[in-house]
């Protein structure tokens, strides 16, 4: 409680609290901008933090965070496009509503929503992440293994929508996780004496998202522009207000633990709340209309579940979504040592941002109600400057790392291989945490193989480790199970098609 | 804006799901995770014994991913010779009922690798512009005079903002005394 306190202290400075601030407003721009999600806003926005001090980075830093997710459910209701699979849900209502005329109120219940759930997930956040940090510490490195295997494997398999697809990308995140010479030799280095250290994350995580993205929508850049919405203050009446604050409770329950899960991932809680407001609302007519129910639940859980992914990040190291590993390589960034004892070592660290994360969210709300006319207008921004403008700040942020024309020439690489990745639907996400993951992989066989002195059993030796890998058996069987269930149509139907329908 | 277009099997998702199309392109991402998978375990196979110390060989991972590589490429090949199509990805401004936009994507390319080339030389402040303005030209903006501005307002504003507002001295290039 100390702890939480002290951290609220440190959050509510006037000078952070300018941070704070500074972040929900660039976050929210960024992030409302087309073609721009949580994780691009927070991978664009990075290098700019890094220059304050550690404290108000992280400070601001939970402002851009909230702010990008609010941006990016802005886009989606005006849109009706959702900028990452979580919002899919919550641009199914919402963009109904907005073209019947009542987008201020699917705005204003996305963003209560979500202030709400944001606020009863923090406060989740600040009393599960120090419990689970307490039993992680006490695990060893063959737990530690086996729970980052779990994390590649769930967020590979059960999140996307082809397994083979998501196979690929993992393999390749791990084959670029190789290069360097962690292990005293050459990796993969090409000879290149500027790869002994690695791949910088962010190099590859701005050269996947923003990149990759522009180049892609460059292939295909939609000639007409689209319908947008105009939309005034946001508000509610009396009624929408007695139909959102139920969905928007229900969303909280469903999103933190889906989130909090080594294998979280906010599609399944949004659909789940969707599906769950669909048969409780007593106005079954106007679902897929523009049912007010079907914007705050979603909603809600979405950002609950983003909320709740800071309990593996914090505790473990594990990242589940992009946005999780992007805050993952901003920590690593500002010099901490993430992993089971982040908790113990940087106390001051991780409260502060937890208490940054609840000023964060109290700031949106009260910054970005009156401005949602302004953010709508950000829609309009002309496409050509839009994507000229991201690749413009992709290589200002991989060039301020280390000023090397190098990085950029890797950035451009990485970006041709995000190009192709969005042709070929091969996903992102797994081949990000394999970057991040493949090398602390390795680490903690090492660690646990060195105390073992090399006696492979030792990877089994702990109870929470044998869960873990029954849990991931458990999976594979499921799995099986429901590619085999498929009826044979002909011409089969290969067995990474399932789901899609599901997760689309 | 485009002349050079090539259609595109990935453009529909999910509307001929029984039609046996077969997305040839996909061959080609199988060919290059088998070579890039062969690169790995060539490269693994030129590592020494690790130190006494090192439990983990260097060489055991690489072989593993170099492997699985190689077996995802087999996969996938036999998936798309078998009708597999992949799902191309959508957003706010893409529309893939049109093929590939080759010309631009080209041209885009080749802006950054300017930016690339000359970045050493002229610094951030001169090719950030250029980058900026050749980018929004290729996009299809067409008003030469603002694009200019635009990006220059963008390259010096980033280059005083990490200067002065973040304490980060940007390499200026031949502009270094000037600015």
């Amino acid at each position: 409680m100390d702890l939480l306190l002290d951290g609220f202290q440190t959050a509510l400075t006037p000078e952070n609290l300018l941070f704070a601030a500074l972040g929900v407003l660039l976050g929210t721009a960024v992030g409302v901008l087309p073609g721009i999600g949580p994780a691009m806003t927070l991978a664009l926005l990075l290098p700019v933090t890094y220059s304050v001090g550690a404290d108000s980075a992280i400070i601001m830093f939970a402002g851009i965070y909230y702010g990008g997710m609010y941006g990016g459910s802005t886009t989606s209701i005006l849109l009706n496009t959702p900028g990452e699979s979580s919002s899919v849900i919550t641009a199914i209502e919402g963009n109904k509503m907005a073209k019947a005329g009542r987008a201020a109120q699917a705005l204003a219940t996305a963003a209560i929503g979500s202030f709400v759930a944001g606020s009863i997930a923090t406060v989740l956040l600040w009393i599960v992440t120090p419990q689970v940090a307490d039993i992680v510490v006490t695990l060893g490195s063959p737990s530690y293994f086996a729970l980052m295997m779990l994390a590649l494997f769930a967020v590979t398999a059960v999140l996307g929508a082809s397994k083979l697809r998501g196979f690929i990308a993992l393999f390749l995140g791990l084959a670029i996780g190789l290069v360097g010479t962690s292990t005293g030799q050459a990796r993969l280095t090409f000879g290149e004496p500027l790869l002994a250290d690695g791949i910088d994350i962010v190099v590859v995580a701005v050269a996947l998202f923003a990149i990759g993205e522009a180049l892609w929508v460059a292939a295909h850049l939609r000639r007409k522009p689209l319908e947008i919405i105009p939309v005034g203050q946001p508000w509610m009446s009396k009624e929408d207000w007695g139909r959102s604050w139920k969905p928007w409770l229900r969303g909280t329950a469903f999103g933190f633990p889906f989130g909090a899960l080594p294998a979280g991932g906010a599609e399944l809680p949004t659909f789940l709340s969707y599906a769950t407001e669909k048969r409780l609302t007593k106005h079954p007519e106007e679902f897929g209309k523009g049912a007010i129910e079907g914007v705050a639940g979603p909603e809600a859980a979405n950002n609950a579940s983003a909320a709740g992914t800071l309990v593996p990040l914090l505790a473990l190291g594990l990242p589940t979504t992009a946005t999780a590993a992007i805050m993952l390589v901003a920590l690593q960034g500002y010099g901490f040592q993430t992993g089971p004892t982040l908790m113990d070592d940087h106390p001051d660290l991780v409260w502060g941002l937890l208490a940054s994360l609840f000023v964060a969210n109290a700031l949106l709300l009260v910054l970005n109600l009156p401005m949602a006319p302004l953010w709508a207008r950000l829609l309009r921004i002309p496409r050509p400057y839009l994507y000229a403008g991201i690749l413009f700040f992709a290589s200002l942020g991989a060039y301020s790392v280390n000023f090397q024309a190098f990085d950029l020439a890797l950035l451009l690489v990485l970006g041709i291989l995000g190009f192709f990745m969005r042709r070929f639907g091969i996903p992102v996400l797994p081949l990000i945490i394999g970057v991040i993951l493949g090398p602390k992989l390795e680490e903690q066989l090492t660690t646990a193989l060195k105390i073992s002195q090399g006696d492979v059993s030792t990877l089994w030796s702990e109870p929470v480790a044998v869960v873990v890998y029954a849990v991931m058996a458990l999976l594979l069987v499921a799995m099986a199970v429901a590619g085999l269930r498929r009826p044979a149509e002909p011409p089969a139907p290969s067995p990474q098609d399932e789901k899609e329908l599901i997760e689309r | 804006m485009s002349t050079h277009e090539i259609p595109e099997p990935g453009g529909q998702p999910g509307s001929q799901p029984g039609s046996r199309v077969v997305d040839k392109a996909q061959y080609g991402l199988a060919a290059f995770l088998v070579l890039a998978g062969g690169y790995v375990l060539i490269d693994a196979g030129g590592l020494e014994d690790g130190f006494a110390d090192q439990p983990v060989q260097p060489y055991t991972l690489p072989y593993v991913v170099g492997g699985v590589l190689v077996l995802l490429g087999v996969l996938l090949a036999v998936a798309t010779a078998r009708g597999d199509r992949p799902e191309a990805e959508e957003g706010e401004d893409i529309d893939l009922t049109q093929g590939t936009d080759v010309r631009t994507v080209g041209l885009l390319a080749l802006v950054l690798v300017a930016n690339i080339a000359l970045i050493d030389v002229l610094g951030w402040a001169i090719t950030g512009a250029l980058l900026f303005a050749g980018s929004a030209a290729v996009l299809g903006s067409r008003n030469w005079v603002r694009d200019i501005a635009v990006g220059v307002a963008l390259s010096l504003g980033s280059w005083y903002g990490f200067y002065v507002g973040l304490g980060i001295p940007i390499p200026a290039g031949i502009l270094d005394g000037v600015l």
